[in-house]
This record gives C-alpha cells, structure tokens and sequence, in this order.
C-alpha cells in the first residue's frame, strides 16, 4: 500500500544522502554536497505533506518491515506509525530541514567540511524523521539516542575549537543522564506491560498500579528534561551555540529539542493517569520557562539569548503538556519551529553580515544595511513575543489559557511573568542589534581588525568576504529565501488552528480537562497580551529612546543582576557538586593505578630483575668458582649417601 | 694379594689430590694434569673391583676410559694452546668472558 511505503520513503531520502555525502562527500560531491541532502529533504517533505493528506483522512496506520527482536514474550518489531501527531512533526522536521539545508548553502559556503556537514545534516533528519516515526518504545530510544550523536557531532562540527568541542561533549553528558533515565522507564515499561508497543502499552495503562505510572513517567520525563533541556539539565543548549547557526536553528531549536514534548505528548495515556506526574512536567516546565527567560534578560551574545529562549519556550511547552493542554502544546512546538528557526537563521545571517559573534552590546542601526534580515527578525520577534496576530500569540495564548482555567493559577502566573520577559528580551535584542542609539562597531573603520578577530566563529573563515567598514553586506539570497518563508510561516502558522488543526490534532490528543468557558479566562489572556506589550515597550523605552538607563536598573539590583548575568550559577553548582568531585576520584583512581596495580606489576618484574642481578654474580666465568661448586655438590650428596 | 680397601683408599687419596689440584691450581696445564690424576683414581677403582669380582667388565671400561682421555687431551690441549695464543698466558682465572 503507498501510504506504507510513504512511511518508509520519508526516512529513506535522507538516509541516501547521509551515505551519499557521507562515503563519497570528499571525493565526489565535495562543493556540491548540498544537492543530494537539499534534493533527499525536498522529495521528503514532499513525502510529509501527502502523509498530512493521508492523515486526515484515515487518522492512523502502521507500517511493518519485520520483526527486530524476539526475546520470550517481548516481541519488538521494526514498525512505523503514522497518525496526526507524527504527521504535523514531520512536515515540521522536514519542512524546517529543508529551508536550513538551503540556508546552509549560503552560510556553509566555502568551509572545509562542507560535505561531512551536510552528510551529518541529513543524518540527524533521518534520525530525526525515524523518531516520530517510530511505532514502539525501543525504536523511538534508538533514534532518540541516534539524534544525540548528531547533536553532538554537529555542535562540535569545528572540533578543531576547543569551546566547541568541549560543548559537543557537554551535550552528550548531560543528555546521557536524562537518557538513562529515559532507558530505565522503558526497561520499567516493559517489566510491567511486557510489551513496547505504543497501542500495546497505552491499552494496558488502566491496569497497571498508579505508582507504577507515576514512576514511569517520571523517568520517561528525566529523558524528556534532557533531550529537551529543561530545568535541571538544562546546561548543555546554551553552550550548544557553538555549533554552526544552521545546526542551531534546526536541532537546538525546532526540531531535537522538541522531541521531549513530542515523546510526552506521544505518552498522554500514560502521563494523563498520574496526576502527580503531570504535576511535574508543570512544575518543571515552568520553572524552566521563567528561569531562562530571566536569564536572557542580560545575556549580550545574540545566540546565547535565542538560546535561553528557546529553554524558556520548551518550557511553556511543558507546562501546556503539564496542565493537560496536549493540543496548545503541540502547537506551541508547531508555531515555535518556525519563528526560532527564522530567529537562529537570522542571527546568523548578522553574524555573516558583521562578520563573528554578535555582542548585541557592540552593535546598532544595523537596519538599513540589511533590511531583509531586519525585517524578517522583527517578524520572528514578534511571533516569539507573542503579539497578535502572529502565531506566537496564539499558542502560548492556548497554553497560558488551558493553564487558567485549570485552575493552576500560580503556574498561569509564572508563565505570564515569563512571557513579558521574553517580549522584553527579544526586542532588547532587536533595539540593540538593528535599531538603537549607538551605531555598530562594525560599521565604523577602526576595529576592523577586531571585526576580523572573531570571523572564523561564524563558520566561513577564510572564504574572502571584506568585512571592513562598509563590508555590512546583506546576504545572498539562498540564505535570506528561507528567511523569508519562515517570516510568512510565523505570520500565518497560528492561523490554522481554528480551522482545523486543533480537531485533527484533537483525535490523538486529549483535550484536557477544561471543556467550558471558565469566568475571566478572556481576562486572563489579556493579561498575557498586556504583558507582552508591556515587555516590549519597556524594552523600546529602555534600548530605543534611551528614557531608561538599563544600567542603573541593573545598579538597583545587584544580586538579582549578577543571578540572571551569572545564569543562576548551575554550571558553577554543577561544577562544584559534580565536575570537581567527579574529577579528584578520577585522579584518587589515577594514584592508584599507578601506585597499587602498576605498582604491584612492576614489584614483580624489579624482583625477578634483583634476584636476577644477585643470581648473576654466581655466574663469574672462572673455571674454578664452578669447580668448587661441582665439588661442593659432590660432598654434599656424598655426605648424605654416607650418614644417612 | 692386598685387600681391595686399600686399592680403594690409594684411589680415593689420588682423587682428592687431583681434586685439589684442579681447585687450587690456576695453571690450566697443571689443572689438566690433575684432571687426569682424578680420572686414572676412578680407573684404579674400577681395576680394584674388576679383580675382586674376577669379572673383566670394570677393566674393560677402564681400558675404554684410557682411550676416551686420550681423544679427550688432544681436545684439551687444543684449547689450551688456542687460549695461550689468544691471550698470551695459561692462568685459568683470566678466561671470564661468559661472566654473567
């Protein structure tokens, strides 16, 4: 049937190109690595729009290739399953994947690991693409894990960095504790349900004991906190910016990251029988949201501050998914790929412009030198703030609307305090960056030299550009097309939900507990909307006027100031709780290798070398010495044949 | 006829003077010589037994002995005038080449 093998074909693509430019990227395709990925994508988003098509039609269906593992009563077949959930996912994976693809053209250009990137590009589309598609437990744990190594081979893309490397690694680490989590709530789900099965193990979720569900899904969510990076493994994905601005935008901000709250929402059944667990996807969720939204109030690298952005929206995620809004969630992630996405690629296309990093402090009335991009950041700015009508505004109204009228109304009141600090973030980002008082330090001659300085950070060192005074240059135009369909997409994406989408997301997903209206939920969302207007007029008072001097704010507070500009002191906390420790055993475990085992392996060699050396004195080479001793011999075994 | 004991004492005087000979002496010739002494004490053993057994074995073996030492000092004295020419001198304690 073709909507099975659709199933297969989505996947398949990529994985073409992956081996394509993976096996022959430095031989054959080399500067024309794009072709293949952006050709294997393009045929796979295809693919995913008639999968939607499909999808609506028929809601759900599987695809089974053959039996992976047969262990006792635990049979786990290599199968994929389609329904409305995995069909959104996979137009967004795919159709994000490919306006990154094409971006990268441009931003990727000239790099000397050209091919090896977009081989890694479209492996982690197909691994990514395998993980919404998986039909059982295990499948989904192995993509999920297989998600992490490109994340992690992506961000330390220019290993030869060591700040990138050192984030790839920290990436892995700290998604290995969440994963090990993830793996013991599999292992717990199959010891109780003795099956993988999504269908299987949902059917079976009334059955089982409610602590069990709790326990399992709370473990689940450890793996969930840490693919998604919420609160209190976290760390990795603001230091995750060191990869490519491609990478970022695609992995660390529309699609990976999400898969935590693709995997809860996947587990409503279970996670919607324990009210405790959901209680602290919530809890958590929040937290994280307004945790890294205060932390991105006096961040002043551009990517750090989309970074801490997107935990703060993964964390809106979770708190929808947590008061029961699966819907908004879902939507949140939908609406959220496309303006992050547009932002990350954004910021990169200033970082091309200007040539590195971007310190938003250094930097102003960059506008009308790339309008383009201006334009379309302001745009994915707005959505992200979440101002009507753009799409932003409608999921997180869903989500702090369900949160509401779920009666939650201190996390409503959390997420509200968040959304004014991401309105006021946002535009102190754009203010600084585009607009301003000042005028950028790139567009004056002087510094050109600092200019330079950093411009291998942003990933075509060496490709020629002149990044001089008047070398602010807009970008090319496979760099600003993505920009510009995701601006419209961040205009229009939260327009379908009233039409449609809700219902057809509505079939797999509960639609959580608030059926009616609840008195002053209109109000309530209003205050959300105040609040984001509120956020970004302070921020244009602050960065745009300069009525308000933001450092004599920051002088108000100190402490407050040096808790968000020091991110809360987690990496300091985890480096004094977890990383020193961690590594004084492994220098004690050191000592005593070298001191007990290889001491005790080399005890035995120096005394068979002493024995030895004292042996060889024997060994005079004087005819006589071995006479005396053949004579001394003799006697004695005389001595004893006599007086025995 | 004397007793056999006493051919064995005589034996047994001309091999610990042999022995000595061989331990105490550095002069390989003399060594040789010596070496030969404790060989012609064990032959005048094995005389002794051949005679009071009335068996001719012990004095065949004798005989054979007698020869192999003949074969045996040629090889000697080979040695030992390939290590005069080599080193210029006969004392036995200078040979320590093979010293552990």
């Amino acid at each position: 049937m073709l909507a099975d093998r659709l199933l297969w074909l989505i996947p398949a693509f990529p994985f073409a190109a992956f081996l394509v430019n993976g096996l022959l990227g430095r031989r054959l395709t080399r500067n024309a690595a794009h072709w293949p990925a952006l050709a294997a994508v393009g045929l796979s988003f295809a693919s995913a729009l008639l999968v939607l098509r499909h999808a609506v039609e028929h809601t759900s269906w599987q695809a089974t290739l053959f039996t992976w593992i047969t262990a006792g009563t635990l049979d786990v077949p290599l199968k994929l399953s389609a329904d409305p959930l995995t069909a959104v996912m996979l137009v967004v994976v795919t159709g994000v994947s490919f306006l990154v693809h094409l971006y990268s053209v441009g931003y990727m250009h000239g790099d000397g690991g050209y091919p090896r990137f977009f081989a890694y590009l479209s492996l982690f589309t197909f691994s990514m693409l395998m993980l919404v598609l998986a039909g059982n437990f295990l499948l989904l744990y192995v993509f999920w894990e297989a998600v992490g190594l490109c994340s992690y081979l992506l961000i330390g893309f220019w290993f030869h960095k060591k700040s990138a490397a050192d984030a790839g690694k920290k990436a892995f680490l700290v998604n290995r504790v969440g994963d090990f989590g993830f793996a013991l709530g599999i292992l717990l789900l199959i010891a109780s349900t003795g099956s993988v099965d999504y269908q299987r193990v949902f059917a079976m979720v009334p059955q089982l004991p409610p602590a069990t569900v709790t326990l399992i899904c709370l473990l689940l969510f450890v793996g969930a906190a840490g693919k998604s990076a919420q609160l209190p493994l976290h760390v990795w994905l603001p230091d995750a910016m060191e990869g490519p601005t491609p990478v970022s935008a695609l992995i660390h901000a529309a699609t990976m990251v999400t898969a935590g709250v693709y995997m809860v929402a996947r587990c409503n059944a279970l996670f919607s029988a324990s009210p405790t667990a959901m209680q602290v996807v919530a809890v958590v969720g929040t937290a994280t949201a307004v945790m890294a939204a205060a932390i991105a109030l006096t961040q002043t690298d551009l990517k750090r501050i989309m970074a801490y952005s997107t935990v703060s929206q993964l964390g809106f995620m979770f708190l929808g998914l947590g008061v029961g809004a699966w819907v908004g969630a879902i939507f949140h992630l939908f609406t959220h790929a496309f303006f992050k996405a547009l932002l990350f690629l954004g910021s990169g296309s200033v970082m091309h412009a200007v040539g590195g990093d971007v310190d938003i402090t250094r930097q102003g009335r960059l506008a009308r030198h790339i309008p383009w991009t201006t334009t379309t950041f302001v745009v994915g700015s707005l959505a992200l703030a979440g101002i009507f009508p753009f799409a932003g505004f409608f999921s997180k109204e869903l989500i702090l609307g369900a949160a509401f009228a779920g009666h939650h109304y201190v996390l409503f009141g959390f997420g509200v305090l968040a959304a004014g600090g991401t309105a006021f973030y946002v535009f102190r980002a754009v203010f600084s960056v585009f607009f301003g008082t000042r005028e950028a330090d790139a567009l004056h001659p002087a510094p050109a030299a600092e200019a330079h300085g950093g411009h291998d950070d942003a990933g075509h060192g060496g490709s020629g550009h002149g990044h001089g005074a008047g070398g602010v240059h807009e970008s090319p135009w496979v760099m600003l097309a993505p920009l510009v369909i995701l601006a419209v997409m961040s205009l229009v994406a939260g327009w379908p939900l009233e039409h449609g989408f809700a219902e057809f997301l509505g079939r797999v997903l509960p639609s959580g507990e608030h059926g009616g209206e609840v008195p002053g939920a209109l109000l309530a969302e209003a205050l959300a909307i105040v609040m984001a207007l509120a956020g970004l007029a302070f921020a244009w008072a602050t960065y745009q006027k300069g009525a308000i001097d933001p450092d004599r704010i920051a002088g108000s507070w100190p402490r407050l100031y040096a808790l968000s500009k020091n991110k809360f002191y987690v990496d300091e906390l985890y480096d004094a709780v977890i990383v020193r420790p961690l590594l004084a055993l492994a220098r004690g475990a050191l000592r005593f290798d070298l001191g007990a085992i290889d001491g005790l392996v080399n005890g035995v060699a120096a005394a068979a070398r002493g024995w030895g050396a004292a042996l060889a004195r024997l060994q005079s080479g004087r005819v006589r010495d071995y006479l005396s001793w053949m004579a001394l011999g003799l006697a004695v075994v005389l001595g004893v044949l006599i007086w025995r | 006829m004397a007793p056999v004991s006493w051919y064995l004492a005589l034996g047994a005087v001309l091999f610990a003077i042999g022995l000595a000979g061989v331990l105490v002496r550095r002069n390989v010739v003399v060594m040789l010589m010596s070496v030969e002494l404790m060989v012609n004490a064990v032959n005048l053993n094995l005389v002794a037994f051949s005679n009071l057994h009335a068996h001719y074995t012990g004095l065949v073996i004798a005989l054979f002995v007698i020869g192999v030492e003949a074969a045996e000092l040629g090889v000697a004295l080979a040695i030992i005038l390939a290590w005069h020419r080599h080193a210029g001198r006969l004392d036995a304690d200078g040979a320590t080449l093979l010293k552990g």
